[in-house]
């Protein structure tokens, strides 16, 4: 993983394809051929699930993980994702980069944020960003799961910052980080987060914090 | 090496054009089909139409306008066409305003006659009293985005009707919205996603008695005839309306030029102020090539209209059955009252950008209602003016076919998209009971 700096500085921006419609050839293998997903969920022993969306905002994420009880990496995972191709293609990217090697630790599995998932993807259409967010919110969901099941609720760690969209699991810090990286207004912050997409009733609230956070970073305007 | 061969030609036959499947980077594949079914967002030029406008952009360039032998040869190929367009549509040559497209027409209909009925209300009903318009949940953006610019402005009030749960508006549901201020109805003719015909014979009907019953001139009745243009009849006196639009796009004509038909008497407001053509509605040199194809386009398309209209008709069930095999799918509109070349469908569980992608791959060019192939966030409003839910939204794919369009195409298409939804289903967490859908 790299350090908290290089990752602030990753520009989720289709810098890499010019910030046309077109997909990236990373994203379309990975969405003509997607890796590690889930064939046969009832056969499949996991230590871990988590869900995130649902089919009426357009993408729902579901993540099966395999845990090493000792080194506390993850062994295997596998996925199902209902959406586009960005969707599809970001889920299967994040099992790739959660499994490579040893596995990723729970703990640096925990820090994966979409920035990286689209960095290795060789960026997104700008208006595409938003179908990427999901995955690691499911993985953080199946990574409490396993805790819960280990009986270590101690670290079951609730999404940082307080959720906003239920049905999203979009949280407070998702929409300061939305606004650090430019989105100015509701449709903005959507496009980057896909907030209120899931749960209508939470754009007032979202509207006044991006109000907030933007005077908070850029002054009363 | 043969086979492929043969496939080229098929590609070089229907298209003209074999660079675009080569150039489409999501298609691996050299040897794909290219069967294009999109007609409903736009047509090839008809090469006849392409031949009649050519002689228009370098021979033939002189501006209308002028006084000059070369002017008055453009100016003559602009009252031919107009006059030829008057023809088909049983008005005066006077009536056809020519402007920059679909969307301009649907604009200058809305805004025009709202602008002009303003004062006359206010004259009529008080300083606070506002113009009414009537149109419908599922009609283009055209003009449903101009209507509800106004009535968040403050300078209408608008009613948007829900259609039936087949696509399809009550008249009654029509005449019953009508109130003193109403000073226009805008209904589509056929709709561009869902395909289903609206009754505008009977609504312009409805609203003629109306005005009668009240002895005024209110409210008009403007229709978007676009999509129908290739299929049916556009007399307007048939069809009782005092506005209608028609684009070349759609009809195998050229992008970026579009007619508003104004019946004599209509009183409307131009949105672009200049030199004063079209009757003072559209300033600006008339686009002469694109006039020129727009009448030749419309005269061709009406010509075999109704062989063209049983002929896909045959195509466009054969695909609905092919489809409709596929578990968990469902039909998007009437079955009967629907354009010949429109087929929409909704499949559980999927999602609709992903599902058009694959079919890309494949040679088959679609598109679809899901949110995530649309700029907003939010799929398609004429699906969930249906009353379906947000999920057949996100899963529903439109194929619209044209005059290029084969049994073999259709045939190929029902043979393809088993397995792309097998595919996307195999990857979806989601399974939803039908009676979600």
């Amino acid at each position: 993983m790299t350090n908290k700096k290089a990752q602030k500085s990753v520009d989720i921006a289709p810098a890499k394809n010019g910030g046309s419609g077109f997909y990236s050839d990373i994203v379309k293998e990975h969405f003509f051929h997607p890796k590690n997903f889930m064939e046969d969920d009832k056969a499949y022993k996991a230590d871990g699930q988590g869900m995130v969306g649902s089919p009426a905002c357009g993408d729902v994420m579901r993540v099966w993980i395999k845990v090493d009880k000792k080194s506390e990496r993850v062994k295997d995972l596998k996925w199902k994702t209902f959406g586009c191709a960005s969707a599809i293609a970001a889920t299967s990217m994040m099992s790739v980069m959660v499994t490579e090697g040893e596995g990723m630790t729970l703990e640096e599995a925990r820090k994966l944020r979409p920035q990286d998932i689209t960095e290795r993807l060789h960026g997104l259409p700008t208006r595409k960003i938003h179908c990427s967010v999901l995955g690691d919110k499911a993985l953080r969901s199946a990574i409490n799961d396993y805790y819960r099941k280990q009986g270590e609720t101690d670290k079951i760690e609730i999404e940082s910052g307080r959720i906003i969209d239920k049905v999203l699991k979009i949280t407070d810090h998702d929409i300061e980080e939305a606004v650090l990286e430019g989105a100015t207004n509701l449709e903005e912050v959507q496009s980057k987060t896909k907030v209120g997409t899931g749960d209508e009733t939470c754009i007032p609230e979202v509207e006044q914090l991006i109000r907030f956070y933007r005077e908070k970073f850029f002054g009363a305007e | 090496m043969s086979k492929g061969k043969k496939e080229k030609k098929i590609i070089k036959a229907k298209t003209g054009n074999r660079s675009i499947a080569k150039k489409n980077k999501l298609t691996s594949n050299k040897s794909v089909r290219f069967v294009y079914m999109d007609h409903a967002a736009t047509t090839p030029v008809d090469a006849r139409v392409m031949k009649a406008m050519l002689p228009y952009f370098d021979k033939y360039y002189a501006n209308p306008s002028s006084l000059h032998a070369p002017g008055q040869v453009a100016g003559a190929a602009v009252f031919n066409s107009r006059n030829s367009i008057a023809e088909i549509l049983n008005a005066h040559a006077d009536e056809m305003v020519f402007v920059s497209g679909g969307t301009a027409s649907d604009n200058l209909a809305v805004v025009g006659t709202v602008n002009s009925s303003a004062v006359e209300i206010k004259k009529l009903f008080g300083a606070d009293a506002l113009p009414h318009v009537i149109t419908s949940a599922i009609e283009h953006p055209a003009v449903l985005e101009p209507l509800i610019k106004l009535e968040r402005k403050g300078k209408i009030e608008l009613t948007q009707l829900k259609p039936e749960k087949n696509g399809v508006l009550r008249v009654k549901d029509v005449v019953d919205a009508i109130n003193e201020r109403t000073v226009l109805i805008s209904i589509m003719y056929a709709n561009n996603e869902v395909g289903s015909v609206q009754p505008i014979a009977e609504i312009g009907k409805a609203i003629i008695k109306y005005r009668k019953s009240k002895n005024i001139a209110y409210p008009y009745f403007h229709t978007d005839a676009c999509q129908a243009a290739g299929f049916f009849d556009l007399n307007f006196e048939k069809l009782h309306v005092d506005l209608m639009t028609l684009n070349g796009g759609k009809i195998y004509g050229p992008k970026g030029i579009g007619l508003l038909f104004v019946r004599r008497g209509v009183k409307i407001e131009p949105m672009i102020y200049g030199g004063g053509q079209e009757r003072r509605l559209r300033s600006g040199t008339e686009n002469v090539p694109g006039i020129v194809g727009l009448a030749k386009a419309l005269e061709l398309a009406q010509a075999k209209r109704e062989k063209e209209s049983d002929r896909l008709i045959k195509l466009r069930d054969r695909l609905i059955d092919g489809l409709l095999k596929i578990e968990k799918s469902r039909l998007n509109g009437d079955a009967k009252k629907r354009l010949p070349n429109n087929v929409n469908i909704s499949f559980m569980d999927i999602e609709g950008e992903a599902a058009m992608l694959y079919l890309d791959a494949k040679g088959i060019y679609c598109s679809t209602g899901s949110a995530c192939a649309s700029r907003a966030l939010d799929p398609s409003h004429v699906i969930l003016a249906l009353g379906l839910s947000y999920e057949a939204a996100h899963g529903s794919l439109r194929f619209t076919l044209g005059q290029s369009t084969t049994k073999k195409d259709v045939d190929y298409v029902i043979k393809e998209l088993p397995d792309v939804v097998r595919k996307l289903r195999a990857i979806s967490p989601v399974s939803l009971d039908m009676k979600q859908f």
